[in-house]
């Protein structure tokens, strides 16, 4: 059933429902429809199984107060995560509203070429946060028109470029040297991703707008 | 005041300016909308919850030292591929895969293979690629981005290399 693919946002069901003629009405076009998201699927219940596993093998190899110990360690990160998230889902209903959709489909579209890769890359370094904020925003700006290898540029420039989590993270750890060089050859990475994904989708007939 | 602190600050001084502009686009639009992104909060929230708390688990239960051992300035072009694999199987969150690469390191891993490691790591983490990318990408995206970037992480090393650094 190919529907079950296609459960959040539809690049191709929203080219579908784009009016024919783009110039007229497109920036106070009426917002898209989102698909409802289930709270629980088979990923959530597959992390489940793995996380109860792992902190059963824990409790009996460890013991109660190591098993404690790391549980109100990850409740608190749980409670630090909070606010971020909310905050994500926010940027990513409220961009979904305000992204001019001609802009977004000129600039990073289909057709958009080399050129949307590399903006979809800087796009990727200067939002923060992590991925907690990247993958809502990816999906908002999927669904008012980017295609799929700037999404992919986007989501690889922030895991590998995204400057919140080296100066926060991996400075503190590694020290400038090391982040250095990890970062330099980084920077074409989400380039070759992107043209790696849009072949892929090319290969596959994924996100181009085929007829299903 | 925090480094972290001030991202978080900054998200939210983006997220309330976006509010206020669409508020004065349309008011209803804005409760619309605003309700959509905080029921798609809501429903992430028990992903999160058992996502964050069991990562802790599985960290604790990861051989860190052997991951270490593997990953030797001489393990070549095997050496990277254990270290794509297990980048994957390391848990997101912010901090066990740099703690993993900087023991590695200490425990004399070479640079590249570390390199390729985070990379990995940073990039599909099987933890963060479930609770949080499957929650909120459509799903084919998802396995489309898993297959671009599987060479990504030996390409950082192997660029790593080539600059210079051994």
């Amino acid at each position: 059933m190919p529907n079950a693919w296609c459960r959040v946002f539809d690049a191709k069901c929203i080219m579908r429902s784009r009016p024919s003629n783009p110039g007229s009405l497109l920036s106070f076009e009426p917002p898209l429809t989102r698909r409802k998201r289930p709270s629980f699927d088979w990923s959530t219940i597959f992390i489940a199984v793995v996380m109860t596993s792992a902190a059963v093998i824990v409790y009996l190899r460890d013991g109660q107060e190591r098993f404690l110990e790391i549980l109100f360690h990850d409740f608190w990160m749980v409670v630090d995560i909070m606010p971020k998230v909310l905050a994500a889902c926010l940027i990513a209903a409220f961009v979904a509203v305000l992204m001019p959709r001609d802009a977004v489909v000129r600039w990073v579209g289909a057709e958009s070429g080399f050129l949307g890769l590399v903006i979809a890359t800087i796009a990727g370094i200067i939002v923060p946060g992590g991925p907690i904020t990247v993958f809502p925003i990816a999906a908002a700006f999927l669904a008012v028109g980017a295609d799929v290898g700037a999404t992919i540029a986007f989501v690889t420039s922030w895991t590998l470029l995204g400057y919140s989590r080296i100066l926060i993270w991996e400075m503190p750890f590694f020290g400038y040297d090391f982040v250095f060089w990890r970062f330099l050859p980084a920077l074409a990475l989400p380039i070759v991703a992107g043209l790696l994904a849009r072949a892929l989708a090319g290969w596959f007939g994924i996100g181009r707008g085929a007829p299903p | 005041m925090s480094l972290a602190f001030m991202v978080d600050a900054l998200l939210w001084v983006i997220a309330i300016v976006l509010g206020i502009l669409v508020w004065r686009r349309s008011v209803p639009l804005f409760k619309q909308y605003g309700g959509e992104g905080a029921t798609d909060f809501l429903k992430l929230v028990p992903r999160i919850a058992i996502g964050v708390t069991g990562a802790g688990f599985v960290a604790e239960l990861l051989p860190q030292q052997t991951v270490a051992e593997w990953l030797g300035p001489d393990s070549g072009f095997l050496g990277l591929i254990i270290a794509t694999v297990g980048g994957f199987l390391t848990p997101g969150g912010p901090v066990v895969g740099f703690a993993i690469g900087v023991s590695a390191l200490k425990a004399g891993a070479g640079v590249p293979q570390v390199i390729c490691y985070v990379t990995a790591w940073a990039l599909f983490a099987m933890q963060r690629l479930f609770v949080w990318e499957f929650g909120v990408m459509p799903q084919r995206l998802v396995w489309l981005r898993l297959a671009a970037s599987l060479p990504v992480p030996i390409l950082a090393a192997v660029a790593a290399m080539l600059l210079g650094r051994p």
